[in-house]
Parts: structure tokens; sequence; C-alpha cells
């Protein structure tokens, strides 16, 4: 006993080394495993509040920019407002509380953007508070962002499209050939569409939309536009470049989308199973 | 001893507020990046209880990964220079070390950028190592050690050179 209590008070320095290596090492794996909580994120009262004041701050300097984007925006949610109008006027009644959308939108402001790493994330300045939960989808208005991981009162982390360990559902705007959306920490401004099948008729410049496949997104949500594709080793799948029409390093508002279906969809798998 | 614990203190703090806040979104050339803050762990003052030393190193390395999502990649890499510290500072101070006479400030350029270097490097290749998570990506791994390594050793010499006088 004597002899085993001398060693670690002689070790204990590289002791304590081995031990907060491996909690360190425990950390790094369990954050490169998709959708585990994860201890130590920056969705917490500390590291939120800071980036929420510094983002305070930075946020006039693009405020003309992002002026310009919401009168895009404006512009388009316009002319699809009038044009349905005009087209059906007298079978739609207008009614401003529809209880029969299936996707709630809550607007949010990004407070944290990384994009150089292999597993980037994003904080955004709505939690749990603003009624959001994991797994939710991140929007803007030009294409999507991510998926909702960790959530704090205010504050919640958002796995990016960007990031190795996201995959999402997208498909061909033309056809209804699927794949899986994966990321090669490449570039920013690309990502991969792997899986698509071989009979697909993929040309370059076809746009790339979400697919319906997941509970997460709305089908049609614009993702990208295909620069580049060749079959995969076995010659069986297409891998396809994709472009996206988000520039991932300017983001600056996004929307977060809520299927209200989420719960009973997920009931209903359950029960399959 | 107080003034030694205040100054370490503060050295914490504003490190890692300059790290999160202004050098993470630098991205050079798209990827890489100084990481400053590992200047606590070379100019930790050269009498310490290692313990002590290496648990602070641990709680800059999570404070980082908090902020900036990375799992414990940080931590890792700034424990381990925290445990080789001794080794860097012997193989580059040599007997000045082992009399417990080494002065950042005055000590030789040389031996300063060697020290600095060392620590670096190592902090760099176990921090990409780790971020990365795989080992068919060496090349990759290595490119953005190397030239991270590079930014790094610079700004901090540059820092010492420029706040270093003072003290």
């Amino acid at each position: 006993m004597q002899r085993i209590i001398n060693f670690i008070i002689r070790n204990q320095s590289f002791l304590l080394f081995l031990l907060l290596f491996s909690v360190s090492v425990f950390f790094t794996i369990q954050s490169h495993s998709y959708h585990k909580s994860k201890f130590i994120n920056s969705a917490n009262f500390l590291s939120g509040g800071i980036y929420n004041s510094s983002n305070s701050i930075s946020q006039y300097f693009g405020l003309k920019k992002e002026n310009d984007i919401l009168l895009e925006e404006n512009n388009r949610l316009k002319s699809i407002l009038f044009n349905s109008e005009s087209n059906k006027a007298s079978a739609s009644t207008i009614d401003s509380i529809s209880f029969d959308s299936k996707y709630r939108f809550t607007s949010a402001s990004v407070i944290k953007n990384s994009y150089a790493s292999s597993t980037n994330m994003l904080l955004i300045d709505k939690g749990v508070k603003d009624g959001l939960k994991e797994d939710f989808g991140v929007i803007t208005s030009k294409g999507i962002v991510g998926i909702i991981e960790d959530l704090s009162g205010s504050y919640a982390n958002v796995i990016s499209i960007l990031n190795t360990n996201s995959s999402i559902n997208a498909q061909l705007k033309t056809t209804e050939h699927f794949g899986t959306l994966k990321w090669d920490t490449k570039s920013p401004q690309f990502v991969q569409l792997t899986d698509v099948q071989k009979i697909a008729p993929v040309k370059i410049g076809d746009t790339i939309i979400t697919g319906g496949r997941s509970t997460i997104f709305p089908k049609g949500i614009p993702i990208g536009q295909v620069t580049d594709f060749k079959l995969d080793i076995a010659e069986d799948f297409y891998n396809i470049e994709v472009k996206l029409f988000n520039d991932m390093t300017n983001i600056g508002h996004v929307y977060v989308i809520e299927n209200i279906d989420n719960e009973e969809i997920m009931n209903l798998l359950k029960n399959d199973e | 001893m107080n003034n030694a614990i205040t100054s370490n203190t503060l050295r914490f703090i504003v490190l890692i507020l300059v790290q999160v806040l202004v050098l993470n979104n630098i991205h050079f050339l798209g990827y890489i990046n100084p990481y400053l803050y590992i200047l606590f762990i070379i100019l930790y003052p050269i009498k310490n209880n290692r313990s002590l030393f290496i648990f602070l190193s641990f709680l800059l390395g999570l404070t980082i990964d908090m902020f900036s999502d990375s799992g414990g990649v940080h931590a890792a890499a700034c424990v381990s220079i925290a445990f080789v510290r001794p080794a860097a500072l012997k193989f580059t101070f040599g007997a000045m070390y082992d009399h417990q006479t080494v002065k950042f400030a005055t000590a030789e350029f040389v031996s300063n950028l060697t020290y600095i270097s060392i620590l670096t490097v190592i902090h760099h290749v176990i921090l990409f190592l780790l971020e990365v998570f795989n080992t068919s990506e060496i090349i990759l791994i290595l490119k953005k050690a190397l030239f991270s390594s590079i930014f790094t050793i610079i700004l901090c010499i540059l820092t010492i050179i420029i706040f270093g006088k003072r003290k």
C-alpha cells in the first residue's frame, strides 16, 4: 500500500497529465459522433453571452448588406403572394392564422460562425425559451444552413452542413433521384451529394434541393448547383459536386424550421419497429 | 508572488478573449489561424507547482474548446505541451534551467525561438491530429500544422517583444 501511494505521489504530474489527456480525448471522440449532446459546447451562459455582445457590435457593420438581402426576399415573397392571389382569388380564403400549416418558422441571428475546421458549428441567439428543440432545421432565404444539435435557455448550437458529421437528404430538382449531402472539408463553397443512382439524369447546372424524406427540412429548399459529377469507384453511384447558393462564410439572419408533425411521424415509425 | 498570480490571471483571461473574438476569425488563406493563447503556457513562471500548472493548461484548453465547439482538442494539446514543457526548457536553456534562472525577456533570441517553436509545433500537431481525426488525411494535418505553427510562432515572438519590456 505504502508503495502504491509513493508511486502515485512520485508520478503525480504524469498521472494527472494522463487523466486530463484522456478526459479531453473522450470529449473529442464524443464531439465526432453525431448526435450526442456534448458536455462542452458554446451554447451556454458564458460563451453565448460573450459572443452575443461581440456580435451586437459587429452587426452594425453589415446592416446595409443585410437590408439588401431582406429587400430581395421581400420582393420574392411579395411576388409569390400577389401571383397566387390573382390565380385563385375566389378559391382561397384569406386567413392570417392558418392551423393546417405543417411548418413553423422562427427567425434568429447567427452570433458565431465557423467554416475553417472540419467540424463546423454555428451559434444562434434563440434557444429552449423560444420553443426550439433538437433536430430543427436551420435555413436562410437562399438555402440550407444546418440542423440544431445542442440547446441552452437562450442559445442553440447548429451543426453546419460544412461538418463531416452532417448528412442531409437531398435530391435533384427535376427528378426524384435522391442522395446524401456530405462535406469533404476542402472548400466552404462546395458540398458533395453522394449515393445518387447511376440512372439519374444529372447535368452540370442542375439545381439540388432538399428531399422530403426526413422530417427535418420540408421538401424543396434550395441547396446549390451541380458543378461537376462522376461515378464512384464501384461505378454504381454518382458523386456530385454541389456549389452552395448560400455563402456559408457570411451568414447573418437565419430561420429555424419546426416540423409540427415531427412527433406524430416519429411515433408512427416507432410503432413500426 | 501576488503580482505573479495577478498577471497570470489577467493573461489567461485576455489571451482567451483575444483568441476567440479576434484570432479565431482570421482564416488566412482559408484555414490558417494563429493560436496565440498558448503564450500563457509558454510564459508561465518556471518555478511552479507542476500539477497546478498542468491543470491550469487543461482549463485554458477547455475554455477555448467551449468557445469553438471543438470537443476537447485544445485541452488535449494544451495538457500535452504543459507536460513536455520542462523537457523543452531543459533542451533549449540547459544549465540556465537547472539553476532556475531563465528569464524570457532577457534570454537570447535564438533560444527563445527554439523553445517557442518546439512547444508550438507539438501543440499544433496534436491539435490538428485530433481535430481532423482521420489518419488518411495526414497530409492535410501536417499542412495545417506547419502553416499555423509559422503564423503562431511569429505572433508569439511579436507579442513578447511588444508587451515583454514593461514587466
